[in-house]
């Protein structure tokens, strides 16, 4: 009781509220913005937040990232182009029912669905609190490197149809992360002789290049186009009252939400796709579906906005991010020396249950928010793309060159900007780079400080917990093979091929 | 024949125009880095396997070469469409962006942050295509407000610029501190 007062005491902090405010309406107005997502304002913001305090830096930057998929609701529905890639299936419903002129009825329910699955996975993630407070500590060296593996590998597989790639770009993650000096050996490792690269590859550096530089060039390389939504009339609250007559989807769809968020790789595609896919299977009109069925809004909207509060499970509790916004979220708790994992739970429980409370506050913020100004986001969406463009670059280089005033950061940034508009020209991933790094320095630092104890590789998963994620890695690559023989021994039609362009927008 | 068709219906994948030069460079890359392990790394005596210097490069690069191989037979096995090397030059355009940002992170420290943040928000509307007076307006605003907020309010941490210690006395101070 006493840490929760404490928490909350953290938020009733000036600072702390002001951090919110402009996180969570922030995040709706960037996620509202077709272009540019949460990741490319978060890496733009990071090393902004370096200076703050941890609980002030990160709820703002949870704001963005909690809030930004409620405010892509707005385009995907209202124009078929989904404000953030999250919100993709919310536009195959919602864009129908804009086209029948119900775009106030579409809209207001996927704000409904959207604060309902908000505040389910946050629900989740306080009632789980307890057993993670008990659980995390039995993660040793040799559990936490297991549960990264498991991570490296569910996020390759999770990309089906690019598996090779995204393989291939989570292993030059890996690589990424080795250049420099070897902290415990102290030689070099592929500094070609330059002193710039003793130090490393920085991650924020790369993240910046590849989110947000590249997503300037993106803009800039394409024609300019202006995205024209039209205003919405009529009360927005009114889809409370339609949610609840599918409470079945809405709580099936944030499950999915909140069990997906939690497996790191997995997050708000697979979600979706599966929550989507139930909600067509259990419904009565299923031949709705895809033609403006408020069932398929639903499940869309509430499975990827209960993602956020999962995916902090594994962050706060094992210090192992599931995707990239918490993969850069994990920086600013190593800037301000919080390291997340099981010490959090015992040293800085205050702190955790602080971000639990800024989650559910965002959440009313943001809902608050939408219901008076959604006509004026509408407008903002307007913004020409190549101005947006060049916003971006100005932005960005506060970003690059507030991090330690070096031009070998910009350089880098820039280099890596190129590559991440190829990957996004080509639709390929981009997340199982900035994964690959963090993950494969959580495994490098964890296997090494677990040699010790192990004389036979058997002892690696001699303990009960190692030994339930090394089965759960045999049984990922176990199930995903006999995906493969079945899909192919069927003949599957050709899958949705954009289903992870998550890259252009 | 069979047995090949079975191994290309195995790889077959969408792909867009360039991806199989894509492919060629991240296979290039990889087989160059991995060429380069004895050099770039060090082996110590003595120590275990999983503690060598080596040990996470090697794996890393290894992974990544077969990952690579894989990628290009994908691509090479898949149909291909039109424009490949239109895509390329596309590639190779946005190089005149990176310069641009390249320009105007060097010319900060000299120039001030405040006038080259808001001569480079003009300038390149400019070059994207915008001549109304209205959004090179939007432009230097957006700029400005940039300045404003992350400079002049929230203090981070960018140079002031050299060209400031021109000014009166003053008036230096006031810009070397809050633009």
């Amino acid at each position: 009781m006493e840490n929760i007062l404490a928490g909350a005491e953290m938020l009733a902090r000036w600072d702390v509220i002001v951090a919110l405010l402009i996180g969570s309406i922030g995040g709706v107005i960037i996620g509202a913005i077709p272009g540019v997502g949460p990741a490319v304002a978060i890496a733009i913001l990071l090393p902004a937040t370096f200076g703050l305090d941890p609980i002030v830096g990160l709820t703002m930057l949870l704001g963005i990232y909690g809030s930004s998929m409620y405010g892509g609701a707005i385009p995907a529905v209202l124009i078929n182009t989904p404000g953030t890639a999250v919100n993709a299936l919310t536009s195959y419903d919602g864009y129908p029912m804009t086209k029948n002129g119900e775009a106030h009825r579409a809209v207001s329910l996927s704000y409904s669905a959207s604060f309902f699955g908000g505040i389910f996975g946050i629900v989740c993630l306080i009632l789980l609190s307890p057993v993670l407070a008990i659980v995390a500590p039995m993660f040793g060296s040799r559990e936490i490197f297991l549960a990264a593996l498991l991570g490296i590998i569910l996020v390759v597989l999770a990309h089906r149809g690019q598996i090779m790639a995204a393989g291939m770009l989570a292993m030059f993650g890996v690589f990424l992360q080795t250049i420099g000096l070897d902290a415990v050996t102290y030689t070099q490792r592929y500094t070609f002789s330059q002193s710039f690269l003793s130090s490393g590859i920085n991650l924020i550096v790369v993240v910046l290049g590849l989110f947000a530089l590249s997503q300037a060039f993106f803009l800039l390389t394409a024609p300019d186009s202006s995205p024209d939504a039209k205003p919405v009339t009529g009360k927005l609250g009114v889809g409370f009252k339609e949610l609840m007559k599918h409470k079945r989807v809405a709580t099936v769809a944030s499950s999915f939400g909140v069990i997906l968020g939690m497996i790191p790789g997995t997050g708000e595609f697979t979600a979706q796709f599966m929550s989507y896919t139930y909600a067509q299977k259990t419904s009565k009109e299923p031949e709705k579906f895809g033609k403006g069925s408020p069932e398929g809004l639903i499940a869309s909207e509430a499975a990827n906005n209960a993602v956020p509060a999962a995916a902090m499970i594994p962050l706060l509790a094992l210090g192992i991010p599931g995707e990239a916004l918490t993969a850069m979220m994990l920086s600013v708790f190593y800037v301000h020396n919080v390291i997340p994992g099981p010490q959090l739970f015992q040293n800085n429980i205050d702190l955790v249950y602080g971000l639990y409370f800024s989650l559910i506050a965002l959440n009313v913020i943001v809902m608050v928010f939408l219901l008076f100004s959604t006509n004026l986001l509408t407008k903002i969406i307007r913004i020409p793309t190549r101005f947006l463009g060049v916003m971006i670059l100005i932005l960005s280089f506060v970003g690059v060159y507030s991090l330690r005033n070096s031009l070998t950061d910009v350089i880098i940034s820039a280099v890596f900007g190129v590559f991440g508009l190829v990957l996004k020209r080509l639709n390929l991933p981009i997340v199982p780079i900035i994964l690959g790094m963090v993950l494969g320095g959580i495994m490098e630092t964890k296997l090494r400080s677990a040699l010790p104890r192990l004389k036979s590789p058997m002892d690696m998963i001699d303990r009960p917990i190692a030994f339930i994620i090394f089965v759960l890695i045999l049984l990922v690559i176990g199930l995903h093979i006999r995906t493969l023989v079945k899909e192919y021994r069927a003949y599957q039609p050709d899958e949705d091929h954009d289903l992870h362009d998550t890259q252009s927008r | 024949m069979t047995n090949s068709k079975t191994l290309k219906s195995l790889f077959k994948r969408y792909r867009r125009p360039g991806d199989i030069v894509f492919a060629w460079f991240c296979l290039i890359c990889s087989v160059f880095l991995l060429s380069q392990i004895y050099d770039q790394t060090a082996y110590k005596a003595g120590a275990k396997l999983f503690a060598q210097p080596r040990f996470w490069p090697a794996v890393s690069l290894c992974l990544m070469t077969g990952f690579a191989v894989l990628h290009l037979l994908g691509s090479a096995f898949s149909q291909r469409i039109e424009g490949r090397w239109r895509e390329v030059w596309l590639w190779v355009s946005s190089l005149e962006y990176a310069g641009w940002f390249m320009a105007y992170a060097f010319a900060v420290p000299y120039a001030g942050y405040l006038p080259t943040t808001i001569l480079f928000a003009v300038l390149l509307a400019l070059r994207v295509g915008y001549r109304s007076a209205k959004m090179l307006l939007a432009a230097a605003g957006s700029a400005l407000f940039t300045v404003l907020l992350f400079k002049t309010l929230l203090k981070v941490n960018l140079p002031s610029g050299l060209i400031y210690e021109q000014l009166p006395d003053g008036l230096r101070q006031f810009m070397l501190t809050y633009f």
